[in-house]
This record gives structure tokens, C-alpha cells and sequence, in this order.
């Protein structure tokens, strides 16, 4: 059991790196508390799966240090870091039953037999192989085989952490929610540090009780499900957190008002003077579908829209509209009506994010 | 693979097995004759029977010849067989290196048979070859032509270094279409080299080993050229093996009946070790599957 | 996020005793490694060895290889490779063998394609037995067939040409190129075939489009080992030819004359048997590195 710090770590795979897009992992800190369950979200290529290995120690990263419980292990090989780690694809031992799998890494530091045999029925039992245990390994389904690589980080208790590198990726959907519950029952029965890779948001929010979103090597965000839904840090985690991801338009202050293009937009006094503050030529400002409002009649500060179109999702739709020359996307519940051709917008303050460069600048409502 | 039900697959088999019959069963049929008669001249022949078979089996020179055979193929493949997945096991993986070395192990797998007894002829001669001179230098007084434990042991290393590197050779490649993650989840798992040896490496090369024991059992027992040509079966017929003898008799002396009826011997007994081979080992499997 | 750097004497104790496990760690693979490196080049040696003392040889001249053993050429010639190369009857028998040899790599695989895919999508009528028959060939000692070949290719005239040694070699290569190409074709699922067909193609453009460039590897695997069997064969190729096809291997085999063994011709003849061999290797390597498993699983 361990708490895992990554200080200034940075990795390429290139033997001359010169510029930070050479760089698998950009520079980094960040530490996996002790006994959390977390999940490392992000797009394929972010770097998500470097990042796992260099902490299971199959990678040795070019740069920066790598603790655990505050002791460098950079150096140790992964046999000698104590660490359980998961891949995409199953790994089994063909030729040895699901039994000798199980026992495998316990027999491998010469555990007694009494207790490997306690673990492996203990194991067993919670993932549900205990008829299975006889088996020859080769001849399992494919959702066999993977619970089977669980079970070989589950079985030592004595672990730091487990890693798991999109593990249900081969699983059929239905299995696929089963073994997600299974696995955070293990977190809460076990204790264990755990680190779910995965590029499914839906998987990491219900897995994970924090959510490192990952973006060209760099954790952009860490924090809960909510807080990523409610105040993403950057605007990748905005597009990329959510159903559809958040709305974005590039504003500027001019002539005492917020201009998206030639559009005006309606917004409170704080929005204004934060957009004025800020000095830089990427300003932009944030809105998530689920909080757009939309009325069908003309409102108090409203903005006329164009609808374009609709799409029914059944418990809600979303609405794609147009503001001047920006498209936006909204949610609408099913008990609220589907506006047609013209509607009313409204953007409320406090849902509002300013964007500068990119990244969240906290506006100061009064 | 569930394959599709069809017949008219027959008509894609058809060249090839019209060219492999033309090689194989009019020569076979061909050998089957000789086997029953006794052959004077072109207009004179007797049917025998079974006559030649009961001679040949009786005959204590081709018995002899025959134990030789089994004794040379058994060590050679012992030999052959770990150090070739050694030497797979030690191959390099990546870069120039991994092409170099596959390059110089594969080297004697493609030079004429005869060609290697010759270069082994140079290399142990005595008077001037560097194996042969070394071994005299030193004190050893090593003489293939007059030693039959020297002539023996020279065609073991002869065939240790022409052969092992096929076996070497399939294993790499078996190695190879190991993906990676099954080396790290065995690191991940504490495994000692001699685990991952044992429960990930050997089982990948469980099918091209067989492969590569039943090319080389059957290669072994067909020698011929090379020890022709190092020892020409001697000293005596310390190192006369099945296909020399039976060359010996064909060409040499024209005994169209013995010869044709120890062919017959000859191609059975490989047939049934290589039958009793391919069983244990497909039963072996199949007991896998009851298990499960 | 939380880091310290060591001020506390406890830290800075602790992250030195790290710096020093790191080096221990890193000390063992290095040696592990030396050693396997070792092993490696003392089995190259074993191998070169004989090979070297077959080059030593060829560039010496006749006096001074029996003159007494010289570890390198101390009068270096080329005149037996000069020998080779000028005069028709050595050299036209690597043009023989060549010729040979690509004969039977294009027949065995032409024939073994399409047989190789019958039986790794079809079932028919005796397959099971046509395909250990065709396995038993493979284990037929070419000396069991040296007879009934000579008369054979003798009654139909085919005696001491080309096409009688490539023909003779299909009897063990065919059946092993069905045998290696088959696992290939296993590897390959049988859905492509099936969109291809629903595409429209017809089945020797699906054949030849699609299906041949997909087990490129398996076929550049299968014509080395085709070239390996038929190039290293002697005992056939020998037979079946007199003096217009006669392979290199025989040619070497007279070089005994009246003064003796021409050594130095032998070697020289016998490194020039090498070489083709290392080119085939040169196109094969990545194929043979990408890793491939022969036989059914």
C-alpha cells in the first residue's frame, strides 16, 4: 500500500527530443493517494499508457522521479516495486489451470502454500472463477481470460497499487458493466490503491472517485466527476467530458460589450470585466448544453437564435442552434417543449467559464 | 475455422497432386515391383515374393546399419534440439544486430550438403585443417580415418553445427510472435527467468519444436552426403548409415530386389516413428481439451 | 500537487540509499547481458570457424595449402576463383543449380497455393487423408527413389536436364510448401474472403488481389525454405543429370585428378555455394524476425 508521487516526470521515446511535442509525458507532478480509486481519462495517444508504465516501472522515465511512500524508485524493475498491473488484452498462462494462474505471483515469492491456496479461493470466490478453477486457462472466454488477469493483481494483498491499461476493452458491453461494479466492490472491500486507464468517461466516472483527464502528456485536470462536469480546467476537458462536449465561443471585449464575431452577447458585469482583464487574443467563453437556456417566447436578456435542428434522445434532445454565425448545442428535457425555427437564449453567469489561453480563469460574479 | 463443405475444393488440389503423384507414387510403384521379383536382365525376372523383405530384415550388416541410424538420429537431436532454443533464446530482437546474427546462424542451412561434408573435410584434416592440426598440437592424436569414436564424434559436431540452426531458426520466429505483454505481466508477476522459460516461452514453441524435431528426425535418418563425403562410412562401416547403404547396394552392386524391399523397410520405419511422434503429440493436445 | 524537496537529514538518508540500490540494479542486467552476448559470439565463432578456414583456404594457392597450415593467406590468389568463373564446365554448374532451383520454387508454390488454400477453407472428400499422405513424402529418403527416378525421367527423356531435378524436388517440396502455406492461410480469417466475394470479386482476382498480398510473409517463409531443400539436395540432382544439367555439388565432386584433391578449387567452389544462400537470408530476415509459427494450432 503506497502513496505514489510523480515529480517533474517527463518521458520521450525519442533519443533527441526538441520540442515538447517530442515528449510522450510533458513534465508533470501528481500524486495517486493511498487507497483512492482512480481513473486516468483521456483520447488514444495522450500518453495515458506511458504514463502507467512508467509507474509499474516497465518504463523507465527520461526524466523526473517516481515515489513511492516518499522513497525514489525509479530505478527498481517492476518485480521489485510490488505493483499489480492489468493490460488491454488478456495475458494468461496458457498451459496452467485458472487455479496455478491465480496462485502464480504468490508462488513466485515462495508464499506458503496454506496462504496461497486462502488467497486464491478468497480471489476466486469475489470474481466468481471458483467453478472455473480446474480449468486449463486456454480454453476460457475471452471475459474469463481477462477476470482470470485480474485475479492475478487482486490475489497479493501486499500490493502498492493496481494498474489497469483499459482492461474491458475486450469485454461484451453487458459483462463489461458487471466487471466495472466487481472491480470497485474489490476497491471497497480491499482498500487498495487503484488506477484505471481508459478513454471512456462513462467507465472512469463510474469507477473513479477522482478523474486525471490526460491531454498531449499532460494531466490538464484532476478532480471529481463533478467537479470535471461543472468546472473543467481547460477547454479539452470541456469538449471532451459530456454528452455533447461544452460550448465554446471565441469572444472580445469591444465598445463596453462581449463580441462572439459581430454578435453581442448578453452577459452579467462580472463576465465583462473579466473578458476586459484579460489580456490576450484567445479568449473564450464556456457553456455547458445542459445549462443553456432556451425559451421559445423573447425573454429578458435573451438572444435570438435559428434552430436548425433536433435530435430526440429519448429522456432529453438536444437542439443544435445558431447565434449570429455560431453554432451551439443545447440540452432540453423531455417535459420542456422542442422550440422550431426561432428561440430565445440565455447564457446564466454563474454557469458561464472564461477561457484565457485556453485555460479556466475563475470571473469574480459580484 | 469452421471450414465450408465442398468438393469442388478438389479441383484446386488437382495440379499439385498430379506433380506429386508423378514423383512420388510411379517411383513408389515402381520400388514396390522390384521388391517382389528378382531381376536378372530387362526380359528375365522371377516373382520372390516376400523373400527380399525376410532377407533384408534378416541381414545383420543392414540391422547394424539400422541401430547406427537410430543411435545418430537420438543424439543429434538431443544436442540439437536445446541448443538450438538456446541459441533462439540468446538471438538478438531488434536492429542491425538481430539481422546480422540471423544471417550467420542461418549460414549453413543453405550450403549444399556435400559442400558442408567438404568443408568439414578441410576443417579436420590433419595435415591441414585447423580442427584436425589444433587437436594433434595439443596432444590429441586425432584421426577420423583410423578412430571410429573420432569419425563419430566429428559427424555429431559436423551435423550439431549444420542443423541446430533450423531449430534455432524456428524458435526465434516462434519467440518472436510472443507479444510483449505477456513478458510484462510476468514481470508484473514476479516470474524468474526460468518461469517465463518455462510457462511462456516453451508453450509458444510447443508447435514449431514439433515441427522442427519431426523435420530433423526425418532429415537425420535420410543422411547421407555429408558423412559420405568426411568419412565415407568408415573407418569399416563405423559410420555407414541407412541411406549409404542402400545407395551402396542400388548403384553399386545392382541388387534391384534386396535394395528395392530395404527401401521399403527403410521409408516405413520413418513413417512409423514419425506416426508414433505426431500421435503422442496431438494426444497430448487432445487431453488438454477433455480436461476443460 | 505535494512534494518536498529533502531538507530533513532522514530524507536526504533516504533518497541516497535509493541512488544506491539504483546502481545495484542497474549493475546485474549489464553483466547478464555481457554474458548473454558471450554465449551468443562464441556460438558465431563455432560457426564461422569452418567457414573461415573454407575462405582461408580458397585464397591460398595449391603449394602453400599443402605447404603447411597458415592461419591466413600468406600468398594471397585469386586463381581459383579466376578458374571457376573462366572455365564453362565449373561455372555452368551454379548456372545448372540456379536454374533448378528457381524451376522448383515456381512450380511448388504455383501448385501449393491454391492446394494450401483448399485446405485451410475447404472440406472434402479424403482430406484429412490426402494431407498426411502428402506429409509422408516429405519423409521419403530421397536414396529410397534414386533408382525408379533414373529409369523413369530416363524412359521419358527428361534425363540430365533442368526440369528432371526440379520436378524430382517437388517430391518433398511441394508437400512442404502446402504444409508451411497452410498455416499462413489458417492465420487469415475467413471473413476477408467472404467480404471479397460479397464485393463482386470473382475468385482468382480476390486470389491474387487480396489474398496473396495478405500472406505475403508466410510465402517469402515458404520460397526460402523451398530454396533451402532444393539448393542443398544432392543426391538427386546428381543422379538425374550426366554433364548438360549437372548441379555445382557434383561438379565439386570431381575434383579429385591425377596430382590428388585440388583443395584449392573445392574451396573456392564451395564458398561460391554459400553465397547465394546469404542473399536469399538478406530478403527473408524480416519475414523470419516479424516471427511466424509454423504448423496448425
Amino acid at each position: 500500500m503506497a502513496e505514489i508521487t510523480l515529480k517533474s516526470l517527463a518521458h520521450t521515446y525519442l533519443s533527441d527530443p526538441r520540442s515538447p511535442e517530442d515528449y510522450a509525458i510533458r513534465e508533470m507532478d501528481h500524486v495517486w493517494h493511498q487507497g483512492g480509486a482512480y481513473a486516468l481519462l483521456g483520447p488514444s495517444g495522450c500518453g495515458k499508457s506511458t504514463l502507467l508504465n512508467i509507474i509499474s516501472g516497465l518504463l523507465e522515465p527520461s526524466s523526473g522521479e517516481v515515489l513511492f511512500d516518499g522513497e525514489v524508485v525509479n530505478a527498481l524493475p517492476p518485480e521489485a516495486r510490488n505493483i499489480a498491473q492489468v493490460f488491454q488484452f488478456p495475458v494468461i498462462y496458457d498451459t496452467m489451470t485458472v487455479y496455478d494462474n491465480l496462485a502464480f505471483p504468490l508462488r513466485n515469492v515462495k508464499t506458503p502454500e496454506a496462504r496461497v491456496h486462502e488467497r486464491v479461493m478468497e480471489v476466486a470466490d469475489v470474481l466468481e472463477l471458483t467453478p472455473q478453477l480446474k480449468r486449463k486457462a486456454k480454453n476460457l472466454t475471452a471475459d474469463e481470460k481477462q477476470k482470470v488477469s485480474m485475479g492475478r493483481g487482486l490475489v497479493r494483498d501486499d500490493v502498492s497499487a493496481i494498474l489497469f491499461d483499459e482492461p474491458l476493452t475486450v469485454i461484451d458491453p453487458q459483462l463489461k458493466w458487471k466487471l466495472r461494479r466487481k472491480l470497485k466492490e474489490i476497491h471497497q472491500r480491499f482498500q487498495i490503491t487503484m488506477v484505471y486507464v481508459t478513454h471512456d468517461q462513462l467507465e472512469a466516472s463510474t469507477f473513479a472517485d477522482k478523474i486525471a483527464v490526460m491531454y498531449e502528456g499532460q494531466v490538464v485536470q484532476f478532480g471529481t466527476p463533478r467537479e470535471l462536469f461543472e468546472a473543467p480546467n481547460h477547454t479539452f476537458v470541456g469538449y471532451f467530458i459530456g454528452s455533447p462536449g461544452m460550448n465554446f465561443l471565441e469572444v472580445m471585449a469591444r465598445d463596453g460589450a462581449v463580441m462572439a464575431g459581430e454578435t453581442e452577447l448578453a452577459v452579467g458585469q462580472g463576465v465583462h470585466d473579466a473578458v476586459t482583464r484579460a489580456n490576450s487574443t484567445n479568449i473564450k467563453l464556456g457553456i455547458r448544453p445542459e445549462f443553456i437556456e432556451v425559451h421559445a417566447e423573447p425573454v429578458d436578456g435573451g438572444m435570438p437564435v435559428e434552430v436548425d435542428h433536433a435530435q430526440d434522445l429519448g429522456t432529453y434532445s438536444i437542439v443544435y442552434l445558431t447565434l449570429g454565425n455560431i453554432s451551439l448545442k443545447a440540452r432540453i428535457e423531455e417535459d420542456q417543449a422542442t422550440p422550431t425555427g426561432q428561440a430565445w437564449l440565455r447564457f446564466p453567469d454563474e454557469y458561464l467559464g472564461l477561457y484565457v489561453d485556453e485555460f479556466r480563469v475563475e470571473i469574480d460574479h459580484e | 475455422m469452421n471450414k465450408v463443405y465442398n468438393n469442388r475444393a478438389w479441383w484446386l488440389i488437382l495440379p499439385m497432386l498430379l506433380l506429386v503423384a508423378f514423383s512420388a507414387i510411379i517411383p513408389l510403384m515402381t520400388v514396390v515391383n522390384y521388391s517382389v521379383q528378382d531381376v536378372f536382365d530387362a526380359h528375365t525376372r522371377f516373382f520372390t515374393g516376400t523373400e527380399w523383405f525376410k532377407e533384408m530384415l534378416n541381414d545383420p550388416t543392414l540391422q547394424a546399419a539400422v541401430l547406427r541410424q537410430f543411435a545418430f538420429s537420438l543424439t543429434v537431436l538431443a544436442i540439437e534440439v536445446p541448443l538450438g532454443i538456446g541459441i533462439a533464446l540468446l538471438m538478438p530482437k531488434k536492429g542491425w544486430q538481430a539481422s546480422a546474427v540471423l544471417i550467420l546462424v542461418t549460414m549453413p542451412l543453405l550450403i549444399p550438403w556435400n559442400v558442408v561434408g567438404s568443408i568439414w573435410q578441410i576443417f579436420t584434416r590433419g595435415d591441414i585443417g585447423l580442427m584436425g592440426w589444433s587437436l594433434r598440437e595439443l596432444g590429441y592424436g586425432y584421426n577420423i580415418t583410423a578412430s571410429p569414436v573420432d569419425a563419430w564424434a566429428t559427424i555429431i559436431l559436423m551435423d550439431v553445427w549444420h542443423w541446430t540452426p533450423l531449430i534455432a531458426l524456428l524458435c526465434y520466429s516462434g519467440l518472436r510472435s510472443i507479444p510483449d505483454a505477456y513478458y510484462q505481466a510476468a514481470r508484473i508477476d514476479r516470474a524468474s527467468k526460468w518461469a517465463v522459460f518455462r510457462y511462456i516461452q516453451l508453450p509458444k514453441l510447443t508447435n514449431v519444436l514439433v515441427i522442427g524435431v519431426l523435420l530433423r528426425f526425418m532429415h537425420s535418418f535420410m543422411i547421407y552426403a555429408e558423412p559420405f563425403v568426411l568419412t565415407g562410412g568408415g573407418p569399416g562401416s563405423s559410420t555407414t548409415f541407412l541411406s549409404q547403404s542402400l545407395t551402396t547396394m542400388a548403384i553399386g552392386q545392382q541388387d534391384l530386389g534386396p535394395s528395392a524391399a530395404f527401401s521399403l523397410i527403410y521409408f516405413l520405419i520413418i513413417l512409423l516413428v514419425t506416426w508414433v511422434f505426431y500421435t503422442a503429440i496431438m494426444n497430448m493436445q487432445k487431453d488438454d481439451n477433455k480436461e476443460a | 500537487m505535494s512534494h518536498s524537496s529533502p531538507t530533513t537529514p532522514d530524507a536526504v538518508r533516504q533518497r541516497a540509499a535509493a541512488a544506491d540500490n539504483r546502481r545495484r540494479r542497474r549493475a546485474r542486467p549489464a553483466s547478464r547481458q555481457w554474458r548473454r552476448r558471450g554465449l551468443m559470439a562464441a556460438y558465431i565463432v563455432f560457426v564461422l570457424l569452418p567457414i573461415y578456414w573454407l575462405l582461408n583456404m580458397s585464397f591460398q594457392s595449391n603449394t602453400e595449402i599443402l605447404g603447411g597450415l597458415t592461419l591466413w593467406p600468406e600468398n594471397f590468389t585469386v586463381e581459383h576463383y579466376a578458374k571457376i568463373l573462366t572455365e564453362s564446365s565449373w561455372y555452368m554448374g551454379y548456372v545448372n543449380s540456379i536454374a533448378y532451383v528457381l524451376m522448383n520454387m515456381l512450380i511448388s508454390i504455383v501448385v501449393a497455393l491454391p492446394a494450401a488454400y483448399a485446405f485451410s477453407r475447404y472440406q472434402f472428400i479424403g482430406d484429412k487423408h490426402l494431407f498426411f499422405w502428402l506429409l509422408t513424402n516429405l519423409m521419403a529418403p530421397p536414396a529410397v527413389f534414386l533408382l525408379p527416378y533414373f529409369q523413369l525421367y530416363y524412359t521419358v527423356g527428361l534425363f540430365d536436364t533442368h526440369v528432371a531435378v526440379a520436378l524430382a524436388h517437388c517430391l518433398f517440396n511441394i508437400p512442404l510448401a502446402v504444409w508451411i502455406l497452410e498455416g499462413f492461410m489458417s492465420g487469415v480469417p475467413k471473413e476477408i474472403d467472404e467480404t471479397a466475394f460479397i464485393d463482386g470479386y470473382s475468385f482468382p482476382r480476390f486470389f491474387v488481389k487480396i489474398f496473396i498480398p495478405m500472406i505475403s510473409s508466410g510465402i517469402g517463409v515458404t520460397l526460402f525454405f523451398l530454396f533451402m531443400f532444393s539448393w542443398v539436395e544432392l543426391l538427386l540432382a546428381s543422379t538425374l543429370t550426366s554433364t548438360d544439367a549437372q548441379p555445382i555439388a557434383s561438379v565439386m565432386t570431381q575434383t579429385k585428378g591425377a596430382s590428388g584433391i585440388d583443395w584449392g578449387a573445392l574451396a573456392a567452389a564451395g564458398t561460391l555455394t554459400i553465397l547465394p544462400g546469404i542473399v536469399v537470408v538478406y530478403f527473408v530476415r524480416n519475414h523470419i524476425a516479424k516471427g511466424f509459427a509454423l504448423g496448425r494450432t
